[in-house]
Order: C-alpha cells, then structure tokens, then sequence
C-alpha cells in the first residue's frame, strides 16, 4: 500500500495482508541501506497470527519519496508521524540496526504509544568504522562489501541460505545497490552521530526484547551489555535473545528463529 | 579477492551454496531423493505454504541438492539467487514464461543455438509470443525491433554458429533506455570466462549440460537472477508487479524488489510447468561445477592451439573463433572475453560436404556427436548431420558452409587433438586427390 505522508509518497508492506488499523499493529523499521523486504518472512508470520503488519520503506528509501532524514530523532519523529496517518493509537515497535535505534528513540519520545519494543541487532551507541563510513561516501561497492563481511556469519557468506536458491550475500548487494548514491553513507553517518541511546533507554516504560546474533560482527553480543542494562533498569524491563548461528542479517539468516521470537513477544505484550 | 566479503570464482566454485551437512557432516552435497518433505506440524505446513517460513515442500519447487546447485550458480554469476530446471531449454521457457504470454514478443540474435531458434521461431508463436531476430552485431537492427509489446531481449555470449559476440553493454543499454530487461545465454562460455550480469545483463541462463557440469552425464539448465532490473519503474510487467491470483494474490515486485522474478518463476513457472532437475542431475552438475575454473582454463588453452594449427592448414578455408584476428568480434571479444572465448570453434574445409564426411570418418579423439561442452572433444559436421536436409544456399543462409565443422574442444593432450586433426585432414587431403 501507498500513501502520503508529508507531501511524500512511502511504500508501506503488510505482510501479504490488507492493512487493518482495528487489530494490533506491528510497525518494522529496517535498517541502513535497506528497505522493507527484509522483513517479509517475520512480516508474513505475524500477520498470519492476529497482527496487522506496517513495515514502510524510510524516505528516500526502497519505493518511498522524500528527501532522506538524517538523524534518528528525525526518523522516529517521522514513524510517530505515519503511526498518526494511519490512526494508530497503540502500536508494537521492531528495529533492525538503524531501525532499532529509531524505534528506541521513537518508543521514549511516545511511551504511552509504543506498548512493546523489540530490538534487532542493537547497540547504543552505534558507533560506525570509520573506514565504513568512508567507504559508503567514496566507494559504495567497497561498502557493500564490507557491510555483507561484517553482516553475515562464515556460513552466510558462501551460502547454505535458509531460502532455497537464494544467493544471500548477491541479494543483499542488490538491495543496497537499489538505494540511491548517499542513502547509506546519511543512514551511516546518522547511527554514529546518535550518542542519547542509554540515555533515551533509561525512559522506555514498555517492555523491550533485545534480539542479537551469536555470531555478529557488527554488533556483537558482547558489545550488547550497556543497551540491556539500561533496558534492563528502565521502567518496562528487557530480556536478551542470543540467535545461534546468526550474524547482523539475523531475518536472513534466521528467518524463523526470528518470527518465533517476534511472535511470542508481542504476543505476550 | 577485489571487495570485502566476495570470494575468487574457484573459491565459489567448490563451497558457494553448501556447509556441511548439520545431521551427518558429510563434506559433499548429499542427494536428497525425496518427492516431498515431512511437516512438523499443521501450522509449520501451512506457514511453508504461505511463504512465511522458507523451507521445501514438494522437489518440483525445490528440493536441498538443486538449491545448493542454483545458489553456486547464483553466486558464481553475480546473481541474488537461481532456479534449477530440467534442461537449458526449460530455462530459456521458464526465463520468458515468466515475462510474459499472449501479445507477448521478444527480439532475439539471430545467433542462437538451434534449440532456442526453434522455441522462439516456431512454437512459442504457437502461444501468441512473437519473436523477431536480428544480426547480433547490428544495433540498430536490435533497436527497430523493439515494440511497445516487447518483453524480453535475447542472446547468446558467444552464439551458434559462427561464434558471434554479443555485445553485452551495448545491448543491455539499448534495452534499459526501452525500459527491458536482457537476457544472456552463457552457456559457451560459463562464469569461469565471463559474468553477463556485471557486463549489464539482467538474466542469465545455462544449459549445464554443457561446461557447468562438463562430464556429459547430466541434461539441466539454470536460471540466474541478476536482482538489478526495476520492474516496478519499467511499467510493463504484471506477472511481476500486481497480485497474482494464483498465490496469495502475491505482488511479487513488492514482496522482494530483487527477487520479484526469481519468486513467481519458482512459485508459478515450476509449480505448474514443472520442468524440474532431477536432484542427481543437480548432484552430478555440482560435481563438475567444482573444477570448472581449472576446467575452463584447460579449454581454453587447447581450443587456442587447436584454432592456432587449423587457422595455417592450408585445406580449411576459415577459422571461426573470436581470438583470431580474423574474426568479426575479435575486438568484442578481447574486451568482453579476456580470459578466453571457451571451447568451441568452427572451421570450413574445402572440399564440401564430402570433404566434411571423410574428415568425421578419420577421426579417433573427436566423437562424432551433437553436444559441446564435455570434457572430451567433441566433433559435427552440420551439412550431414543437424542441416542435413538443408540446400547449400540455405546453409549460406544460416551461416554454414557445406563445409563447416563445428568442434568443441575437450582436455585431452593438446598434441594428441592436433594429431586427431592432422589425421582427418590428410584424409581429406587425399579425396581432394583422388
């Protein structure tokens, strides 16, 4: 579904399902880079299962116009904006990476909005390599390059997809490849530039599942520790999912692993 | 290695695709001979079913040991995934199925391998797809034939029979300014010597009955999906780009942007057309796929000595392989192909038919047979064989001399082969004697 949310059309998925703003809603954020297919297994599972499933593409990304927003407090205000388009009082928020720090920030900005919050290979802060940085401004392919070593586990990276015939680290390339030139290195540049993180997740007073791959180089579990504690200590609690096997692409290369994680805790929530 | 996180064509070649089995550890791909797959439950089935959890279902979608054979594929040409079918043929018919249907029409190089001449010519009309061929070297000829119906432009890397260039760039451009995609038939070729996709092709098929699997055990094709085509922008495809029916009223464009055709290909083009790989044809095809690299390599080396001996024979009129200088699309060739222009290679003898009939008979390397791509060399002489009933002015037509041999050069000792060849010729030396 297309709609217009300040002047601009965004591209919303839902999962396979008609849009339906009576049951509770589902947003998915993706994260740098990317756009909402990323989502579709865990997006299909749930609404499959009483939810009704909102995963948009951020401006100026996939299929969504606008000029592209630079800062995580610009993104989460504009998905409290397309929560307001779409008459949701009461949503359930999932991120990915960047995504994850947009719904972090735009759960603390709404807490009487956000009624449960799940973070996917999250950490806060989410400082970037500079040579990454570098790279997705100079020589997008060298980026993707590095984004695909960094995102996916040894066995990602030659295959043995959980999706029969599907290539990941080829499909991942493509996705990147899709976005316009400057997308990633803004969407970058955004991620290392959020310092509030802890402090931002000190306010959320919903419950928050922290999701992270065993294996993942970007944001590995170790690095995870300040992020759950804070969860931890702020209103709503957290509890941590160690994904065996996965790297960051963890709906990738874990797609059920995934929606059953998603599924039992917004179904709890 | 020339990005982070990409791998050499030998490396993809031997592991793309597979990690050892988690159950056993076997090293190798297992086969797995099963129609159909257990379902732990009834909400596990149908969440297979509705696309919400990948897995198999039944081995005419897919099945582990071809998913590992189109994701090596897949990764060896640049793609973002493949499908495994039964013969290069299903994939040429799967490739355009998916496209499109009545109305429908393609523009094709008129060099094409005989098989896909005739799909294309006589029966896909048959099914109100019309396709119009032209000069694989004549752009502009390429560019008229484009209509506002047209789904698909067509060739081949290096097309039968006088081993002409496709000029990848150039074409794939012209088919993007007209908001197409193109669609490369490697098979000559293989990844080991050239990846269409990042020379700007959309689509890439094989026969892997040829060089992927290379031992002549084996008839399967595959379907490569380069991910990079926007149908969506193009506006001119709806088996992509609206909901379809006959799966989940499924817009496949939006589901996965870059996966959209490989998607209704697998869930409507083998689901009802069925052309599936036998999964020990997928077996077999890996285990050539592993040395293809080395393979083509050795290919290559004997095929340039071979043209070398032919090319200064004083009776073979012409050599037609595009590492001469010789050539049409030797200078097509050296930009496209700079790793070597594969294994096959025609030559005209003097002498005629009969000339062409005594040369086959005097061999002992060179099987006489129709096939190329196998490990061992491999000889035709068209004007007796495959064109047989056609006139001398005909064969003009179609580029071939009543005289013309078509070889395809296998891995056997180098002078071995040009002794093979010298013995043929001293017999035709001797009918033009006679």
């Amino acid at each position: 579904m297309d709609i217009q949310l300040q002047g601009h059309a965004i591209r919303l998925y839902h999962g396979g399902s008609a849009f339906d703003k009576n049951r509770p809603a589902i947003l998915l954020l993706h994260g740098a880079g990317h756009d909402h297919s990323v989502w579709t297994f865990q997006a299909r599972h749930l609404a499959q299962r009483g939810f009704t499933i909102v995963a948009p593409d951020l401006p100026a990304h996939g299929r969504s116009a606008g000029p592209q927003l630079s800062s995580i407090e610009a993104l989460a205000a504009w998905t409290l904006a397309l929560a307001d388009a779409l008459e949701l009082d009461r949503i359930r928020l999932a991120g990915h990476s960047m995504g994850s720090l947009i719904a972090l920030a735009a759960t603390a900005a709404a807490p009487q909005r956000i009624t449960a919050l799940a973070l996917l290979g999250s950490i806060a802060p989410m400082p970037v390599a500079p040579a990454l940085l570098l790279a997705a401004q100079e020589d997008r392919a060298r980026a993707h390059g590095m984004i695909n070593q960094w995102s996916y586990t040894p066995r990602g990276q030659l295959g043995a997809s959980p999706t029969p015939g599907s290539w990941l680290t080829g499909a991942n390339l493509s996705l990147m490849e899709r976005q316009a030139p400057g997308v990633l290195a803004t969407d970058l540049a955004a991620c290392n530039a959020w310092q509030d993180g802890l402090a931002t997740a000190g306010r959320v007073v919903c419950p928050t599942l922290l999701i992270c791959g065993e294996r993942d180089q970007m944001t590995p579990p170790r690095a995870v520790k300040p992020l759950r504690d804070a969860l931890v200590n702020a209103q709503g609690g957290a509890r941590m999912m160690e994904i065996p096997g996965a790297g960051h692409a963890l709906m990738a290369e874990a797609p059920d692993a995934i929606s059953d994680a998603l599924r039992g805790f917004f179904t709890d929530t | 290695m020339t990005q982070p996180g990409s791998f050499g064509r030998e490396t993809l070649a031997l592991h793309a695709g597979q990690s050892p089995d988690p159950a056993h550890g076997s090293r190798a791909t297992p086969i797995h001979f099963t129609t159909s797959y257990v379902f732990p439950d009834a909400e596990y089935a149908a969440a297979l079913f509705n696309q919400e959890r990948p897995g198999h279902v039944y081995s005419r979608i897919s099945n582990p040991t071809n998913a590992v054979l189109e994701e090596r594929v897949a990764a060896l040409e640049g793609g973002v995934g493949g499908l495994a079918v039964a013969s290069g043929q299903a994939a040429l018919h799967l490739a355009i199925a998916t496209l499109t249907g009545v109305g429908g029409h393609v523009v094709a190089s008129r060099a094409l391998y005989g098989g896909s001449h005739n799909l294309l010519g006589y029966t896909l009309p048959r099914f109100g797809i019309q396709t119009t061929f032209v000069d694989t070297a004549d752009i502009d000829a390429w560019r008229a034939a484009i209509r506002p119906e047209t789904a698909l432009l067509f060739g081949e890397s290096v097309g039968n029979p006088g081993l002409d260039v496709l000029d990848i760039p150039a074409v794939s451009a012209l088919a993007h300014e007209n908001k197409l995609p193109l669609l490369v038939d490697a098979t000559l070729v293989s990844p080991a010597l050239q990846q269409p996709l990042a020379l700007g092709a959309d689509l890439v098929m094989h026969s892997a009955t040829k060089y992927l699997g290379g031992h002549g055990v084996a008839v399967g094709g595959v379907l490569v999906d380069g991910g990079r085509f926007d149908w969506e922008a193009a506006g001119r495809f709806p088996t992509l780009t609206e909901p379809y029916d006959g799966f989940h009223g499924m817009d496949f464009a939006e589901e996965s942007p870059v996966a959209a055709f490989l998607l209704r290909a697998r869930r409507e083009g083998l689901r009802d057309f069925g052309a599936c790989l036998s999964p020990m044809n997928a077996f077999q095809i890996l285990q050539g796929l592993e040395t293809l690299p080395l393979r083509m390599r050795a290919h290559v080396a004997n095929t340039r000595a071979v043209a070398a001996h032919l090319a200064a024979h004083p009776l073979v009129e012409r050599v037609a392989y595009p590492e001469l200088e010789s050539h049409r699309g030797h200078a097509l060739a050296a930009r496209l192909l700079p790793d070597g222009c594969g294994g096959v290679l025609s030559f005209d003898l003097r002498g005629g038919r009969n000339a062409g009939r005594v040369f086959i008979g005097a061999l002992r390397l060179f099987s006489h047979l129709a096939n190329v791509g196998d490990a061992k060399s491999l000889v035709i002489h068209p004007a007796s064989t495959t064109h047989f009933r056609m006139s001398a002015a005909d064969l003009a037509a179609a580029g071939i001399g009543e005289g013309t041999i078509r070889l395809s050069v296998g891995l056997e000792s180098a002078d071995d082969l040009l002794a093979d060849l010298e013995r043929g010729l001293y017999a035709v030396g001797k009918l033009l004697k006679s």
